[in-house]
């Protein structure tokens, strides 16, 4: 997408009343777009970054090396690099089916798979906690575990992997797999010296954000992980307890795992895609 | 890839499995629950003083930021796609997918920080009277922040794809700036813009972290519909679980709808792309 477009010489507006059509006039639309984008995300966000360190660099290095922070960042990442690598199978899988698949049914199927965008987090925590909690009507007790967050985490991240995979898949030439099939290469080999490099990209991209959305997410944890420490759980505490500054060290350090994560899969994929 | 009918039926069963029970079965617990003891119980939590009124706050709140996001995200995806800057349209189109990725929890952090009680500007605003955090304006805010980047991310590659030659020609023909965009942009990128609101409408509905921080948690005041589910699920034991289920299950049912105008309008907007 990158080659250098040839400069087409634009038909010269009328110059009566018509100006060739360009929105932000004299940088109009750009100051306010930055302006609203200012006062919403970029100011608070900087806001968080200056508390952290507010009380000193060491003050910051000891919120974030606290036991209580060490362990709930590592349970946090563990736990999201679990769901990643499930979410990249299983949704790599569930790709496959709807777009190379047909049964009655499939069009229903294939709108369900956004019900984790549409459903309310809160929602899922609370139908986890139906399900697995004290009155479960399976007897499976898993509430209050590690195993749950795993089952919540794979719950909201569902879509992301099956919808970078689907239209990839749908553009894959199926002709090229003939031709390796033609050649007496089994559906194994196929698979993995001729789609899954296909596919890798997008496969990579959606777990990315998989991983990253579940690094912060609160709602559909907050009813369920009582004895687990998770890092927006602790974040949360630390602010009900009016510890701002704790609060902030630890939020520093989940948005910098975040960036990170997503910085170095959007570099993967700009050099992969060429 | 030919898979034989075993391999083919194998995977389309365990895709089917998974996605039953990883979706379906929990919610299928959460309503049978709160119907288990007739609707009418299910209904008259539902429809308490405080059930009726988070239903209302949560609507009020998405009717604020949803519309403001729609015209920021149209707006900006107009900056990103047809600017006369390059580089800046690169710097806010990477910026705006800061919301996706902050945590919910860090969200009401940030804004306590600028707009609470010794924060940037909070002291400017609570000196002449006006509350933001633990109350309304907050909530609205931080709805604004999360749901922020939907209509961006759904309107600036069909505006890429579109390309400017249509807008060339009515400017050329003599068109206004305004009249191009009603006339001519704006309803090429409809469904873009209907999908992003979609999205957008979803995400202000369910919202929880983010406003939790910067709610006071009063019922009737400052309970959006899903404070309402996670305080009567936090105490179990004050309130029946019928009275959490209920409530679950109202969200539950806004968000199916919402996911079925969000399958119409994908489908329309990939066929007009």
């Amino acid at each position: 997408m990158a080659t250098t477009t040839p400069t087409v010489p634009r038909p010269r507006p009328a110059p009566s009343r018509a100006r060739s059509w360009r929105v932000p006039r004299h940088g109009l639309g750009l100051g306010l777009s930055t302006l609203y984008l200012s006062l919403i995300v970029l100011i608070p966000l900087a806001a968080v970054v200056e508390q952290s360190v507010s009380s000193g660099l060491s003050t910051f290095w000891d919120s974030i090396t606290s036991t209580l922070a060490v362990n709930a960042l590592e349970v946090t990442v563990v736990a999201s690099l679990i769901v990643a690598a499930i979410s990249a199978v299983m949704g790599t899988l569930v790709a496959w089916v709807l777009v190379r698949d047909e049964f009655p049914g499939k069009r229903i199927v294939n709108a369900l798979i956004d019900l984790p965008f549409a459903l309310p987090t809160i929602v899922v925590g609370l139908t986890l906690l139906a399900l697995y909690g004290p009155t479960s009507p399976l007897h499976v007790h898993l509430a209050y575990t590690r195993a749950i967050v795993i089952v919540a985490l794979l719950f909201i991240t569902l879509p992301f992997v099956v919808r970078s995979v689907q239209p990839v898949l749908m553009e894959l030439d199926a002709e090229v797999e003939q031709a390796a099939a033609s050649l007496g290469a089994s559906n194994a080999v196929t698979f993995r010296r001729i789609v899954l490099p296909a596919l890798a990209p997008s496969i990579v991209s959606g777990a990315a954000l998989a991983f990253a959305r579940s690094v912060g997410e609160f709602g559909s944890l907050a009813l369920i992980t009582a004895k687990v420490q998770i890092a927006s759980l602790v974040i949360y505490a630390d602010i009900e307890s009016g510890d701002t500054q704790s609060a902030a060290a630890l939020s520093v350090v989940l948005m910098a795992i975040s960036l990170v994560v997503l910085f170095v899969i959007r570099r993967l994929g700009a050099r992969v895609a060429g | 890839m030919r898979a034989s009918r075993r391999t083919t039926l194998s995977l389309r069963t365990l895709a089917l499995v998974y996605l039953a029970l990883l979706l379906l079965l929990p919610l299928g617990v959460v309503f049978y629950r709160t119907f288990e003891h007739g609707a009418s119980e299910a209904w008259s939590w539902m429809s308490t003083p405080a059930a009726q009124s988070a239903l209302w706050l949560s609507l009020i709140i998405a009717v604020i930021a949803v519309p403001l996001n729609t015209i920021f995200g149209v707006g900006t995806a107009l900056v990103i796609a047809r600017g006369k800057s390059r580089r800046a349209g690169r710097v806010l189109d990477a910026l705006i997918d800061l919301p996706f990725v902050v945590s919910p929890v860090i969200v009401g952090l940030a804004l306590i920080l600028v707009y609470g009680q010794g924060g940037w500007f909070g002291n400017a605003f609570l000196n002449n009277g006006i509350r933001i955090i633990y109350a309304v304006p907050g909530m609205v805010i931080a709805t604004v922040f999360v749901s922020l980047p939907f209509v961006v991310r759904e309107v600036t590659p069909v505006l890429k794809e579109i390309g400017d030659e249509q807008e060339q020609a009515a400017a050329t023909l003599g068109a206004s700036a305004w009249q191009t965009f009603w006339r001519v942009t704006l309803p090429s990128i409809r469904w873009g813009v209907a999908y992003g609101v979609v999205l957008s409408t979803a995400r202000a509905l369910g919202e929880i972290g983010a406003v939790l921080v910067v709610s006071s948690n009063v019922a009737g005041q400052t309970l959006s519909l899903p404070l309402l589910v996670y305080q009567r699920g936090e105490n179990p034991g004050s309130n029946s679980l019928i009275g959490v289920y209920s409530a679950a299950t109202e969200l539950a049912v806004i968000s199916v709808v919402v996911l079925l105008i969000m399958t119409v309008f994908g489908s329309r907007r990939e066929r007009t792309v």
